[in-house]
């Protein structure tokens, strides 16, 4: 009986200390495909190595809700959110109210990432947020339907994808009306903008708005970029892909009815799950050229940690961990995330399950940036102003001539007195 | 707005009483005069301060104040920098006026039609009455992602069904008539309950009287059952127009905030506050939205003459 006694009040004694010190950290995670799992489970196994809690702050899908979203919590000074999962072209807009990381994590850590995305999370010498995965525009395509076609590659060019789907949409039409050859981001939204920049750079078109802040998207080539992209629509891709996002044509591709699709690599790891009607067939490439050469937007997260958090030692730790090695090569193995760590791209395990990492390593890390370096906080604007005008071509209400020649004027008055 | 102290018929002996009742009142409803000061009036001067400079919501501290820039300005280079100024703006006022005169008149004709009917007697109007009212209580927020899934191009009854794979809601100039369809939809029945109520307070002998005059029920309608109705329809048709011209959760779930923005007015405050987090800017919309409603209301209220009460 004493020894019971002692026993309960030893392991009482444990739990008090323990939960004196432990504390409660809130991570804000994305929840497209199957991040949000993933995310809660990377959190879990942190938590139960610092005995830590870790609550779980769910955030809207779509890229621009959750940064209206953030915007409120920071301009509130807030200490509701301690860690918030960044896009990578927030860095330039949110720097204010993050720590700087520089000195807080080890140099060799930060130096295993890659330098281009590390560069970008660095604002005026300060380090805002540390890589967690990144991300790049990919062409998936369905390796039986080609090879049923007699195609024996993936297309190289846009011209080349655009007969080869209309060819496999024509004939997977005779059974299966809601067949359509390509599919992806045609939302007015940020997603819009980064399909379009691959559309404009692979023409020749340049980025926008270039490194010196001049506004460079007045020119044929961008034009004639977006006049193909408008061709595409009721010819090879479904009139609705003007309302698609990133799951509405993963959702379109994954249940067998589309040839192509343009994504981000985490539609990888989901197409080859078990309830995939197309698990097996899939197959990546690097996004067609458009005559200039193939480009892929950059995107990715990073994770950052709030000025205003209470917590701010065990939420670097939190940060520390989730973008450490061990963790991006779970992500990467589990969800098909993109690490942001050189040496994973040469691991084995990472490999088995990801076999175009390999293959397609010079598009992750020959990605086009979005102009939010040169436009800074009008970023969001700038991004806005361009999808609006793409969406105006893609549907129709204006040519491809005159919507650049109008955004350029519409750039130059958000633009004002400079960026 | 219902205070009325009503005139004293026998004003020597009663003075006193009213005046303490009046008084009375005063303390009674300072709680409520300081609440709405506080919820309702403080960020209206906010709003309006706010519009006066140039800020970002992200760091409201450092402001600088430009007077009416924000909404009208041109720089030295000929550049429009104001909202009134921007086209964009231009194309969501009308946007929304065109989907509040159009469906505030569908409302309230098939709310008149749906009142009418549900207030004869018939068998089964109870259930009738009850049932007309789910549109009105489905939340808008899932009411509108239930029309965006009917609306798709792909498998919804309608985008698919009805018109062999259209996408309506990409191009905005076709999408407002879809959420126009929404909106009639889901507020007619709010509309046929109030026109409900008002044909209820109607006496039934005056229709018993017209009928034995001889008087159509067509005659009766138009004649009767319309001019006495006024009041009743008069303050429904101002509760809805305003609601349409606040419209924000339907354009905001079945476009996304982008194309929300080129067709609603808070679409278009909420763009410029959130996500460009532009709060002076932003904030002048605003200020533009309360005094367009403001004039509506009193034209409104002067040209018919509602009253409240």
């Amino acid at each position: 009986m004493k020894k019971v006694i002692a026993l309960v009040s030893l392991s009482a004694a444990i739990a008090f200390s323990s939960n004196a010190s432990a504390v409660t950290v809130t991570l804000a995670c994305g929840a497209v495909g199957q991040e949000l799992e993933l995310c809660k489970a990377g959190a879990a196994r942190w938590a139960k190595k610092t005995g830590n809690e870790v609550k779980i702050f769910e955030s809207p899908n779509l890229t621009n809700d959750r940064l209206g979203l953030y915007q409120q919590q920071l301009a509130a000074k807030s200490s509701d959110i301690d860690v918030y999962q960044l896009d990578v072209v927030w860095p330039g807009l949110l720097a204010q109210h993050f720590v700087d990381l520089k000195g807080k994590v080890p140099a060799a850590e930060v130096n295993a990432h890659f330098k281009g995305i590390i560069d970008a999370n660095t604002v005026n010498g300060k380090l805002v947020a540390m890589p967690w995965f990144t991300d790049a525009g990919l062409l998936y395509y369905r390796t039986d339907l080609l090879k049923k076609y007699g195609f024996k590659s993936a297309p190289k060019t846009w011209t080349e994808m655009a007969l080869m789907a209309k060819k496999i949409q024509t004939g997977e039409q005779k059974t299966n009306k809601a067949f359509s050859g390509f599919v992806w981001q045609g939302k007015n939204y940020e997603g819009l903008t980064c399909d379009a920049l691959e559309w404009v750079v692979s023409f020749g078109g340049g980025t926008i708005v270039d490194a010196s802040g001049k506004v460079t998207i007045n020119n044929a080539q961008a034009a004639k970029a977006l006049d193909t992209a408008a061709s595409w629509i009721k010819s090879i891709s479904p009139a609705g892909v003007t309302t698609y996002a990133e799951e509405e044509a993963r959702g379109i591709f994954q249940s067998g009815n589309a040839a192509f699709m343009r994504n981000w690599p985490y539609a990888w790891a989901l197409g080859q799950g078990d309830d995939s009607k197309v698990k097996g067939k899939i197959g990546v490439a690097p996004l067609p050229s458009g005559g200039s050469r193939n480009a892929a937007t950059l995107g990715g997260w990073q994770l950052g940690v709030s000025q205003y958090s209470k917590n701010q030692a065990a939420a670097i730790d939190l940060v520390r961990y989730l973008a450490g090695p061990a963790e991006q090569k779970i992500r990467a193995i589990e969800g098909a995330y993109n690490p942001t760590i050189q040496s994973l791209y040469k691991d084995k395990d990472v490999l088995a399950k990801n076999p175009f990492f390999g293959s397609l390593y010079s598009v992750f890390t020959s990605a086009v940036a979005r102009p939010s370096g040169p436009t800074k906080s009008k970023y969001n604007q700038v991004s806005q102003a361009f999808s609006t005008a793409v969406s105006d071509v893609l549907n129709g209400k204006m040519k491809g001539q005159a919507a650049v020649a109008k955004l350029a004027g519409d750039l130059n008055r958000i633009k004002g007195r400079g960026w | 707005m219902t205070v009325n102290p009503t005139a004293p018929t026998r004003p020597i002996r009663t003075r006193g009483i009213e005046a303490a009742r009046a008084r009375q009142a005063i303390w009674l409803l300072l709680p409520t005069l300081i609440a709405i000061a506080l919820v309702a009036g403080y960020p209206l001067y906010r709003t309006i301060y706010f519009s006066l400079f140039e800020a970002s919501l992200t760091t409201p501290d450092q402001r600088t104040f430009i007077g009416m820039g924000n909404f009208w300005f041109t720089t030295e280079d000929g550049v429009a920098l104001g909202f009134l100024q921007d086209p964009k703006w231009w194309g969501a006022v009308k946007n929304t006026l065109l989907f509040t005169v159009v469906s505030v008149t569908l409302e309230t004709i098939f709310g008149m039609i749906i009142a009418l009917v549900v207030n004869s007697a018939f068998k089964g109007r109870g259930i009738l009455r009850t049932a007309m009212l789910v549109p009105w209580a489905i939340p808008t927020v899932v009411s509108a992602q239930m029309w965006s899934y009917l609306y798709n191009d792909t498998f919804g009854l309608i985008g698919r069904g009805l018109l062999g794979g259209q996408a309506l809601l990409a191009n905005t100039d076709s999408a407002i008539w879809a959420l126009i369809a929404v909106d009639v939809w889901k507020t007619t029945s709010f509309m046929a309950l109030l026109i409900l109520a008002g044909l209820q307070s109607l006496p039934s002998d005056m229709y018993e009287a017209a009928d034995m005059d001889g008087a159509s029920k067509w005659t009766q309608f138009w004649r009767l059952t319309l001019p006495l109705l006024r009041p009743a329809l008069l303050v429904a048709l101002v509760f809805r127009s305003l609601d349409a011209l606040r419209v924000f959760d339907i354009m905001s779930v079945m476009l996304g905030n982008v194309n929300a923005a080129a067709t609603s007015m808070t679409g278009y405050a909420r763009q410029a506050l959130i996500d460009n987090s532009l709060l002076g800017y932003g904030s002048a919309v605003s200020v533009a939205i309360f005094v367009i409603i403001m004039v509506i209301v009193v034209i409104y209220v002067t040209a018919f003459r509602v009253k409240f009460d």
